[in-house]
């Protein structure tokens, strides 16, 4: 029952919405890395812009009964873990000696 | 009327509810200017995004992606966010002419995006549709077959990744 329901998923939803709603949430997300000046947000906008990635490349693997695909989003996830974690590490240090995550009060790298 | 919204299944009704979910609160993560409702506006979106596998057959990754990312990446997110005591008062704005740069560029980005993926659309769904390509027999198959080498090289970079992060953490390195 539910994979003939999930199966319809694939087969009424054309490829075409999938790659206009990806294009609309890594554009957002690039929208943000430009806008916001706070380092942890634009950190959020870099991972709704890999989660965009994702979710194409989910799709595609779907229409193509190719679990490669979604074996490319597993690494993504990891790297995105792994940037997260030393990014984050590296800004709450940075917090800890400047005081400011404002990405224009560190554009000199020191201080 | 009734039998025309009968003609469309169920899932289109859930692709719309779930994409419109995901654009709205993703764009209030952009928007809002509280750090604290950003991130959990993105934790929507990571839900909305999770009930697209889920749509797409992709059980095994909805599950994983719910507990790596609402679970803790967005977890470290607001416990950053929360220990620099960051709020609306410490948020500071750019210029505004910066700002429309910044929105003006981004839809020449979507535009460019939309333009040069248009070619796809002739793509039909493979003819023997398979759906239980999600399922975790056959991505542990492909992963622990095809994909084991750049398995091992992603265990250690995430041993890399504690490891430096660690270092970067410590108080005074001597």
């Amino acid at each position: 029952m539910t994979g003939i329901l999930l199966q319809s998923a694939i087969i009424s939803t054309p490829i075409e919405w999938y790659i206009l709603l990806s294009a609309a949430l890594f554009t957002i997300g690039a929208c943000g890395v430009m806008f916001k000046r706070n380092a942890i947000i634009i950190f959020a906008s870099v991972e709704l812009m890999l989660n965009a990635v994702n979710l194409l490349l989910v799709a595609f693997s779907s229409y193509h009964s190719d679990a490669s695909a979604q074996v490319f989003v597993f690494f993504i996830m990891a790297v995105a873990a792994a940037e997260v974690a030393v990014g984050l590490a590296i800004l709450s240090m940075i917090y800890r000696n400047v005081k400011s995550i404002d990405i224009d009060v560190l554009s000199k790298l020191r201080h | 009327m009734s039998t025309l919204l009968l003609n469309i299944p169920v899932t289109q009704y859930m692709f719309y509810f779930l994409s419109f979910v995901a654009f709205l609160c993703a764009i209030m993560v952009v928007a809002s200017k509280n750090p604290i409702h950003s991130i959990l506006y993105l934790i929507i979106t990571f839900f909305a995004i999770a009930g697209h596998y889920l749509l797409l057959n992709a059980q095994f990754l909805a599950v994983v992606h719910i507990i790596v990312y609402a679970g803790a990446i967005m977890v470290l997110f607001l416990y950053v966010i929360m220990m620099m005591n960051l709020n609306e008062d410490t948020e500071s704005h750019k210029h505004i002419y910066l700002k429309f740069a910044a929105v003006g560029s981004a839809l020449l980005l979507l535009i460019t995006l939309v333009a040069a993926l248009k070619g796809a659309e002739k793509l039909t769904a493979a003819a023997p549709l398979n759906t239980n390509v999600g399922l975790i027999k056959n991505l542990g198959t492909t992963l622990f077959g095809e994909y084991l080498f750049p398995f091992e090289v992603s265990s250690i970079l995430l041993l890399a990744a504690m490891v430096g992060a660690i270092m970067i953490g410590k108080k005074d390195i001597k």
